[in-house]
């Protein structure tokens, strides 16, 4: 080990630390405490047992592996230009996706670049200019996102394509109506839960939930230790998800594998076992819900003539009735926390279809029980631990070098710490308003085609409950269509649905210039023009969290077991050609004459003290200690007020956890819920004024109710492709991230298989359906239905529910046999297959697990559509 | 003096890949003199993690049983290596990479096929329980980088005596896989009937409803244990042999019994209606 370097950095996968000799990373490891300089962890006393986390940070196998992904022959080496691109001639904007690149220099791209950017501009305005980034890219609070490339691109000027809230889904455009929580998308917070279940806790009830998986969002394995703590006294841990999950495969005492989209099922039929029974909280539901009596009327069946009865959700569901009512009795009993998604919110459920009424459905148990007293709660043992929440450390969603308060939440605290306003300035929006011009990024397809495109809600539509419900329209009026796209990352064919829409629209003739700027060969990049090389956070300097993202998750650092923050050193230089997202900007923003402005003559590190001095970091060390030592470990504070999630609610006081909602406004002397009447309203408010003034939503009506979804074994669709797909976050890669690349997770055996020489991805499938197919474990499959055929490998077991198979979406690969967009893709994308609906007409998100397809053994052909 | 040993837990692992991921990062571009030549890119599985699922759907289990080079006193390896092949005083099993070149049947001639074959540099190469890392003062979290990143707990390495070993093994009934080689492995598992044994299970209903606290017998192949059934009117019993079993239920006074017979095969037997 002579001669090597031990110093940090971080990834969406946790921190690391990175052993360096002779600008060559060897290797990086989780980070381990120095007792002698770090703090104490803090100490839970329960049941007469003390717990303490270990000593140290987890990773995920994709941070394990990240050495791979920086030394990869996927890498862009130089900038490129696409070889039959001619700006001042024939574009041959046809051949995007098929033909190939010469490397060109830095002035070159630089040239290339700008005199578009300035022609279009000059022609159609800033707003003729698309750009979308990947949601998680390269971690670190200054280079991120929302930081540095909305501080560049606000100042150039463009359209941005809003994010859908991909993870949030059934929570945002169907809990929000229930509970509120809209600046956590319709989540619920989740503060001291974990002092709270490990004294009362009795069982939890996983559902949609595998946080081994995901640990809620970046957290690593920090919540692993917890789920063996809770075991330990006893908890008993049950799990409904159509898939057989890994923290089911570690824990479960019972699993229920629903059809794909009838979830809502089962939580009606456990409602209405809790009312038939008089089971439920009586008192706390009179005080607590609004419109409980009328639903109660429904679930019973005494409004439509269907009693939700556990037979009934039997049929619906596939899982058994008995179990399901067993379930039901046991939970009444029992202290019992719903575990509803990996986060406390959030679960592939509600990524569906019937994600509105499941997200609806969890709400609506949960305040049968009494949620928010001791031992009742939704709590999904990612978040909640006790450290120091009165420590002030941004997470990357609060705008870091940006300060733009429309779009981040660098206007709750960061930016008014962040910039005096005298030496150093913000870069707010213009154009990314909520009167400027916008494009929503499921539909960009159907904007560059099609021309025009009216939806609800811009994005992740957090303000307030009604904002989701506010009408847009493409192009916003007066303002110019699109002309050009500049990407960042290349994950939509991946991530998107019915993603076949996205290879087709690089090819139409309106998009007069693409440009991608990506740090790997992957994915959509081999569509653009022109591509710029960027560089992994391995290779410039930044400073950031553990797992602290915040914004719509307001202190998710709550997921860890402590607060640490880093340095996240430039531990070599870029890669070939490759530059940091940061220096790319600059060296374009010379070439616009705004560099001064973007840069204030700061590099990268200058940024990270500025940023540094911002936060509450000064009162423990200067930065240039800081920088020596790397990273910092927040002590325990014994003086924190500890304020467990909803007890405030459920014991009718004034709010007082730190949460950032409701705001003032939104309450009636600074009591109840943000809804209008201040409780759960199974029939909501907001809804049923909008229904008043015109706007039906079939699949979102104002009372919670069971809603079939629209794609699933009850759909016509159904005959043809009988099978359901569930289509979870992956296990391995962070979405993209990790996957593909020529990394070393194409050789985890559950990731990735190869055969005849090519790294296939995986579909899940029940022996029986299988067999039924003469499909083998092994084989290579082809799964298809109107949208399009992916090749994959059939991996044959007993996990899911016959009926249902199992893929994950996100692939970083697209390798389509054939013309791109029209031919069978054996990179693995999923989402090709997935539909393109809105969960409803006014209800703007994705139903990705709402897919029926086929599979049959794959014959080699390549599958072309047109 | 004190050895290197490896005990896995099958039950606390569930193909989280963070060792696999860790040995690659540690090997893959680094030559490690003196210890081994860098691992090829892909391919080699110095930490081959294998998957099995038991039962049928919905009473089904899966484990994984995570195997390293396993380190033998007694090793096969050491015949065939004609002298490349070395343990050292720690009990690391060392594959000399000059002494070894060009020795395809080295590969071989492991039983638990922890070795591989270096066709570009010709020679072969395993899990060297990252001895240069364990032999290195400034490597502060001594002890191999797979159970170094390992959340769960399920991988843990022992620096520690024969002695000590010989205790901890009777303590927490550690076994070797593949004991029957007769190799006597470092690497030692907890709860390995997961993986090498089967199960029967069964849901218990009355009148339609599942029966919390049934009392459930099964007898046979050596096995006479009784069970409670939960809530859920379930009960498992594991860790079985292959043979035939007789299972008898009684839930407050109804009564059932059935044969099962176990073969290489974990049995879900549905519901047992009363």
């Amino acid at each position: 080990m002579g001669n090597e370097v031990r110093l940090t950095n971080s990834t969406t996968g946790g921190p690391v630390f990175v052993y360096v000799k002779d600008d060559k990373i060897v290797r990086m490891t989780p980070m381990d405490f120095d007792d002698a300089v770090d703090a104490p962890s803090w100490k839970i006393e329960a049941r007469g047992k003390t717990f303490t986390p270990p000593r140290k940070t987890t990773v995920m196998a994709f941070t394990a592996g990240f050495k791979s992904m920086i030394y990869s022959d996927k890498r862009i080496m130089t900038p490129m230009k696409r070889v039959d691109f001619d700006p001042n001639g024939d574009r041959n904007i046809q051949n995007r996706g098929v033909s190939g690149y010469v490397a060109i220099s830095w002035d070159e791209a630089v040239d290339l670049l700008v005199s578009e950017i300035n022609r279009i501009k000059r022609e159609s305005g800033p707003s003729a200019i698309l750009s979308s980034p990947s949601s998680h890219h390269m971690w670190g609070n200054v280079g991120y996102r929302h930081s540095t490339y909305f501080r560049f691109m606000n100042m150039m000027g463009f359209t941005y394509a809003d994010h859908n809230p991909d993870s949030w889904e059934g929570w945002h455009w169907g809990g929000m109506h229930m509970w509120g929580f809209s600046w956590r998308l319709g989540n619920p917070e989740q503060y001291d839960l974990l002092e709270d279940g490990l004294k009362h806790a009795e069982m939890i009830v996983f559902w949609s939930s595998d946080p081994e998986t995901n640990s809620g969002i970046y957290a690593a394995h920090e919540s692993t230790i917890r789920r063996y703590w809770l075991k330990d006294l006893g908890v008993k841990m049950v799990f409904i998800d159509p898939f057989f999950n890994h923290t089911a495969a570690l824990h479960s005492d019972k699993w229920f594998s629903p059809k794909i989209g009838t979830d809502h099922a089962l939580s009606f039929a456990i409602a209405y076992t809790w009312i038939t029974e008089g089971t439920y909280d009586k008192e706390y539901v009179a005080t607590h819900a609004h419109g409980f009596e009328e639903w109660a009327d429904y679930v019973l069946g005494k409004t439509d003539g269907v009693p939700k009865t556990c037979e009934w959700a039997e049929l619906e569901s596939g899982c058994s009735a008995p179990d399901i009512r067993a379930l039901a009795r046991e939970w009444a009993k029992k202290n019992t926390y719903l575990a509803a998604g990996g986060l406390g919110g959030w679960g592939g459920a509600c990524r569906a279809s019937h994600g509105i009424e499941w997200s609806r459905g969890m709400i609506a148990l949960a305040t049968m029980q009494g949620m928010g007293k001791p031992g009742s709660n939704i709590w999904s043992t990612t978040q909640g631990t006790p450290v120091d929440t009165e420590f002030y450390f941004p997470g990357y969603a609060e705008g870091g070098i940006s300060g733009d308060c429309e779009n981040s939440a660098a206007g709750f605290k960061f930016a008014w710490r962040m910039f005096d306003g005298k030496t150093t300035f913000p870069s707010p929006s213009n154009l990314n308003t909520s009167a400027g011009q916008h494009i929503p990024r499921l539909k960009v397809p159907e904007c560059i085609m099609g021309g025009k495109f009216q939806w609800s809600g811009k994005g992740f539509a957090g303000g307030d409950i009604q904002h989701q419900l506010h009408q847009y329209q493409y192009p916003a009026p007066g303002y110019s269509k699109i002309k050009m796209l500049w990407k960042y990352g290349g994950p939509w064919l991946g991530t998107m649905t019915a993603t076949n829409r996205y290879a087709k629209m690089y090819t139409h003739d309106t998009l007069e210039f693409v440009v991608s700027q990506s740090i790997w060969f992957e994915g959509e990049v081999p569509f653009a023009d022109l591509i710029l090389p960027a560089c992994t956070n391995f290779e410039r300097w930044d400073i950031s969290e553990f797992a602290n993202c915040s914004g719509y998750i307001p202190d998710n650092y709550i997921l860890c077991n402590h607060r640490v923050i880093s340095l996240q050193a430039k531990c070599i230089e870029p890669v070939g050609e490759s530059k940091s997202d940061y220096e790319i900007y600059r060296l374009i923003a010379k070439k616009l004459n705004i560099e001064q402005m973007f840069s204030e003559g700061k590099d990268e590190l200058d940024w990270c003290e500025q940023y540094y001095n911002a936060t509450d970091m000064p009162k423990h060390m200067t930065f240039a200690e800081f920088k020596k030592k790397g990273y910092f470990v927040v002590p325990d504070n014994p003086d924190r007020k500890k304020t467990v999630a909803l007890r405030w609610f459920a014991e009718d006081r004034e709010k007082d956890t730190p949460d950032w909602g409701p705001r003032l406004n939104n309450q009636v002397n600074r009591k109840g819920l943000q809804t209008s009447t201040g409780k759960v309203e199974f029939i909501a408010t907001s809804l049923k004024n909008f229904e008043e003034q015109g706007f039906i939503d079939e699949y979102r009506p104002a009372m919670h109710t069971y809603v079939p979804a629209w794609e699933s074994h009850h759909s016509p669709l159904a005959k043809k492709y009988p099978l359901g797909m569930l289509s979870p976050h992956p296990r391995y890669s962070m979405h993209t991230m990790g996957d593909g690349k020529d990394s070393f997770m194409n050789d985890i055996k559950d990731h990735r298989v190869l055969v005849n020489g090519h790294y296939y991805w995986i579909m899940r499938m029940n022996s029986i359906d299988a067999a039924a197919r003469g499909i083998k474990d092994g084989d290579l499959i082809r799964a298809f239905n109107d949208r399009g055929s992916v090749i994959l490998c059939a991996q044959v077991g007993e996990r899911l529910q016959p009926g249902t198979v199992h893929s994950y979406e996100s692939c970083a690969e697209y390798n389509p046999l054939g013309k791109p967009g029209k031919s069978a893709d054996r990179g693995g994308c999923v989402n090709i297959l997935s539909p393109d609906r809105y969960m409803s007409k006014y209800a703007c998100g994705m139903a990705p697990n709402s897919t029926q397809l086929e599979v049959e053994k794959w014959d080699g052909g390549i599958y072309e559509i047109y | 003096m004190s050895q290197f040993y490896m005990v896995i837990d099958v039950a606390k692992c569930h193909d989280c890949n963070n060792c696999f991921m860790a040995c690659k990062d540690e090997h893959v571009g680094n030559d490690w003199p003196g210890y081994t030549a860098a691992q090829p890119r892909h391919g080699q599985r110095w930490m081959n993690i294998q998957r099995r699922e038991r039962g049928q759907y919905n009473r089904n289990d899966v484990a994984f049983l995570a195997m390293p080079c396993q380190h033998c006193e007694n090793a096969p390896c050491e015949k065939a290596g004609n002298g490349a092949v070395t343990r050292r005083a720690d009990g690391i099993v060392m594959i000399d990479m000059e002494k070894a070149k060009g020795n395809e049947a080295l590969a071989k001639s492991c039983p638990y096929g922890a070795i591989y074959y270096n066709e570009e540099i010709k020679c072969s190469q395993k899990c060297t329980g990252c001895a240069h890392l364990l032999d290195s003062k400034e490597w502060t979290p001594k002890q191999p980088r797979c159970s170094h990143t390992c959340p769960t707990g399920a991988m843990q390495y022992f620096n520690i005596t024969p002695a000590e070993m010989e205790k901890k093994i009777k303590e927490e009934g550690l076994q070797a896989y593949k004991a029957e080689l007769g190799t006597q492995p470092r690497v030692l598992y907890k709860n390995l009937q997961k993986f090498t044994k089967n199960f029967i299970a069964a849901g218990v209903l009355v009148k339609g409803d599942c029966f919390e606290n049934a009392t459930v017998t099964l007898k046979g192949a050596g096995v006479d244990a009784t069970q409670k059934t939960n809530f859920f009117g379930d009960f498992k019993f594991d860790g079985l042999e292959n043979g035939e079993y007789t299972l008898e239920v009684d839930a407050a006074g109804k009564k059932a019994s059935c044969q099962v017979t176990i073969k290489d095969e974990s049995k879900n037997l549905g519901y047992i209606q009363l």
